[in-house]
């Protein structure tokens, strides 16, 4: 072992400080499985005291390092830098307060998303953020990422719910920043901080804010012969002025495979699938439910389904979340994009998208939360056929610059990380990159934080991109990509 | 000085060593320029420059009057949801930005910071830079709309702003009720603010101890929401409780983003509800409003600057004065409009130094 690992050994007993080979392939890459590379070490703190020394570690021996969660980011924001160090959270997993009157809870980075609203569950609250990987992500990710989730339009990103945070910087140096208020004074640092992916520190201790549960919900699934129809009728609920909780597409590809994975009754015959469900005080909902009935019943939906009861609200969802693992089954490998579009281009994107899977001879499979025009084209290739990962990517990269120029964003909730680097100056200039660099070095002179993410001229020594299949958690079940 | 375009605010930046930007300059205490300060009047850069209701978007400069935005949102059954204040005396987006205010509606669906979706400004280097973007939905790079709100211009010139607007209610209706002790009100406020009940605003005064609620939806639904509200209170014989309905209730609201007190100073106080109880024990009488179910105080304080200091800093409290002065019994310069605890960290001081390394927007050389 070198002398700085030798170092790192007083830190952690061996069973948390990994450096075989065998050990480190688990963190070898996170759910953006085409990127890979090889950590010198792992170490996975129990106390933020740890991550203080670790990363005061790495700052003297100008090691890179990589805090991570679950490893679910779809961006490569949790690769490893090769040859740095990954500083593991998981077990860093407690709930350490939860305040039912003030509905805020305070947790540690490695506590499961899904955890914070089981925890609230029994005093009527729960956490609002809701990607798609809540089951096995957690609040450190969601914090670096910014993650989303079906419910932006209406209750915003999991930085509308973040109160405040401890965080080690990038040199070991510990701030807090946010309260446990709704409100501040002066600049909003703790804004700024979530969703910088990494690159301005680990956060080691979140304050979170809990919402009450809605009292009722109200599930609609509409059935369309076109997507045009389906987005046309996002377009009419947005303008009768409801505000429906989510608002949901999938395409014909996305509902095959989907029926075929769990059999959530979906009209197989669809070519487009329309899910909006309103939420919050019974009557109020009751009251909204009437004037959604007639929207979505001019809308040239030929089949509607209410949920009348939880199970087939579940049962309609259940159909939605597997979307995205169900899709992948159809293919060896699949890529996931999630540009933005403003709502009005929905359809036009779509369009664009149908072109260009055509002249790439490849499948695209459309699920996407149309209340916020986030799109989540699934590309489909084959990693082993030559040439078809890199085809994938140049159609992924060509609906990226699609977005920007319909006047959207290249992403809506996965975040830039490896993924999309090359992308940031479709959406941003030189100097407003250089503006976010000078930031970052302000924090971080030797870019030792997530070095290599975000930026389209990162330095670091990371790995190209190779076929490598799915990711472990995905083939166990565990993961589905959104 | 007055730009009236992006390229006038990058001369001036440059052309001047220590700038103050200002909007409407209704929060004076923020926008009265100090020791050699320049002020940098932004109402030349005034209007809409994208709107489509069907977006929830809007996009305008920085000096837009706040009346103009909401009259043009009004047309289309929209708003902004943070419900800024002073709108009646002439803000402007750029300083509701800067002095990160919002209003009692940001109790339904959150504050400035929670709808500010993009960001154009000028760095103390002169050069103009945007973050954020123009959909309801993005995560790409930093963060930098957020950050600027509540910078106070000491980050950058904001030129450009981008925001996430929503349908506005299509009725509401507001019900205030009395209590004769602080405790009660505070109980109820905490348990209607933990329920599935949900409230436009959610503001409690103090003297006479009385919530104020404003529910908002479907017309036919807000009866039977009103007669849950009672019955959620529980009738108590002790308190007293008043309706209102239609245009009386509009101005209501109108009247109460004025925050219009007369004498003293308006100070911005952010907290939590668990810490009112006691910070009521030593608050003298006076004017002022909890909105938010208690996280945000605006505080009408009658003496010294430095007395309101002391008690918010033996609460743990911080807070930011927007205008007004002492009574004039007691004369005072303040020397900073931040009162209470001080928030300076070293992330701070080096983002600070990022964005303005010659301290062109700060005071201290």
């Amino acid at each position: 072992m070198n002398p700085a690992l030798s170092e790192l050994g007083r830190i952690y007993p061996p069973e948390r400080l990994l450096v075989q080979p065998g050990q480190l392939a688990p963190y070898e890459s996170d759910a953006l499985t085409a990127f890979r590379a090889r950590p010198l070490a792992v170490v996975l703190p129990e106390t933020a005291e740890e991550v203080v020394q670790t990363v005061a570690w790495c700052a003297r021996h100008k090691v890179p390092f990589v805090a991570r969660g679950s490893g679910t980011s779809l961006s490569g924001g949790s690769l490893p830098v090769e040859g740095g160090l990954v500083i593991g959270l998981n077990r860093m997993n407690r709930l350490l307060r939860l305040d039912p009157k003030e509905r805020v809870a305070v947790v540690q980075p490695g506590f499961i998303n899904l955890h914070v609203s089981n925890a609230a569950a029994p005093y009527g609250l729960y956490y609002a953020p809701d990607p798609s990987s809540q089951p096995v992500s957690t609040i450190g990710g969601n914090l670096a990422f910014n993650s989303g989730g079906a419910h932006c339009l209406k209750y915003g990103m999991t930085s509308n719910h973040v109160l405040g945070a401890k965080v080690v910087l990038p040199d070991a140096e510990v701030v807090e920043l946010g309260s446990q208020s709704l409100e501040a004074v002066g600049p909003d640092w703790l804004g700024l901080f979530v969703g910088s992916e990494g690159l301005m520190g680990i956060a080691v201790e979140v304050t979170l804010r809990l919402l009450p549960k809605p009292e009722k919900y109200h599930t609609v699934l509409a059935a369309y012969d076109s997507l045009e129809k389906a987005g046309n009728a996002v377009a009419a609920v947005v303008a009768s002025g409801l505000l429906p909780g989510a608002m949901e597409i999938m395409d014909h590809l996305a509902i095959e495979a989907a029926e075929a994975a769990v059999k959530a009754g979906y009209p197989m015959d669809a070519r487009a699938l329309l899910i909006v469900e309103l939420e919050g005080e019974a009557p109020e909902v009751e009251a909204e439910a009437r004037h959604l009935g007639e929207v979505i019943a001019a809308s040239g939906a030929y089949e509607v389904r209410v949920a009348r009861d939880a199970d087939e609200r579940a049962k309609i969802w259940k159909g939605r979340k597997a979307a995205f693992s169900a899709v992948g089954r159809l293919s060896p490998d699949y890529l996931v994009q999630d540009g933005v579009v403003p709502r009005s281009k929905l359809g036009q994107a779509l369009l664009e998208i149908e072109r260009l899977s055509q002249q790439y001879g490849l499948r695209v499979a459309n699920v996407f939360h149309a209340g916020d025009g986030n799109l989540h084209p699934l590309i489909l290739y084959d990693g082993k056929v030559g040439g078809q990962l890199e085809q994938a990517e140049a159609l992924a990269g060509e609906i990226l610059k699609l977005c920007v120029g319909l006047g959207g964003s290249i992403t809506g909730e996965h975040g830039v990380g490896m993924e999309k680097k090359a992308y940031m100056p479709a959406m941003f200039s030189e100097d407003d990159l250089a503006l976010m660099q000078r930031l970052r070095r302000a924090l971080d002179p030797d870019e030792l934080a997530n070095r290599g993410k975000m930026f389209p001229q990162g330095t670091a020594a990371t790995g190209a991109p190779r076929h490598s299949g799915p990711h472990p958690l995905e083939q166990a079940g565990l993961l589905s990509r959104e | 000085m007055r730009p009236t375009s992006l390229t006038e605010v990058l001369e001036a930046v440059r052309a001047t060593p220590k700038l103050l930007p200002r909007g409407g300059g209704t929060k004076a205490a923020l926008s009265t320029p100090r020791e050699g300060q320049a002020v940098l009047d932004m109402t030349g850069l005034s209007g809409v420059l994208e709107y489509d209701p069907a977006e929830y978007v809007l996009v305008a400069l920085a000096g837009t009057p706040l009346a103009e935005v909401e009259a043009l949102l009004a047309r289309h059954g929209q708003y902004l949801p943070f419900d800024p204040p002073f709108v009646e005396q002439g803000a402007t987006l750029g300083g509701t930005v800067a002095a990160g205010l919002s209003g009692p509606m940001r109790q339904r669906y959150g504050g400035v910071r929670d709808f500010i979706l993009g960001v154009q400004f000028v760095d103390g280097e002169g050069n103009a830079v945007r973050g954020g973007g123009k959909v309801v939905k993005n995560a790409a790079g930093f963060d930098l709309p957020k950050l600027m709100v509540g910078s106070r211009g000491q980050l950058g010139v904001l030129v450009e702003l981008a925001f996430k607007v929503f349908p506005s209610p299509r009725a509401t209706a507001t019900f205030k009720v009395t209590f004769e002790r602080l405790e009660p009100a505070l109980e109820a406020m905490h348990e209607l603010a933990s329920s599935p009940l949900e409230f436009y605003a959610l503001d409690l005064e103090t003297n006479p101890a009385t919530l104020t609620l404003r529910l908002g939806g479907q017309p036919e639904a807000l009866p039977s929401r009103l007669e849950r509200l009672r019955a959620f209170l529980g009738h108590p014989p002790d308190t007293h409780t008043l309706l209102m309905e239609g245009e009386k209730e509009q101005g209501y609201w109108r009247f109460v983003g004025r925050l219009e007190w007369g004498h003293g100073y308006l100070v911005k106080v952010p907290l939590q509800p668990g810490k009112i109880a006691a910070l009521e024990r030593d608050l003298p009488p006076g004017i002022r409003r909890y909105v938010a179910a208690g996280n945000l105080l605006y505080l009408n304080w009658l003496d010294a600057a430095e007395k309101l200091d002391s008690l918010l800093k033996a609460h743990g409290l911080c807070g930011i004065v927007l205008r007004g002065d002492a009574y004039p019994a007691v004369k005072e310069t303040l020397k900073s409009p931040l009162l209470g605890i001080d928030l300076e960290h070293s992330f701070a001081r080096r983002v600070r130094a990022a964005l303005d390394p010659t301290r062109r927007f700060s005071l201290d050389p």
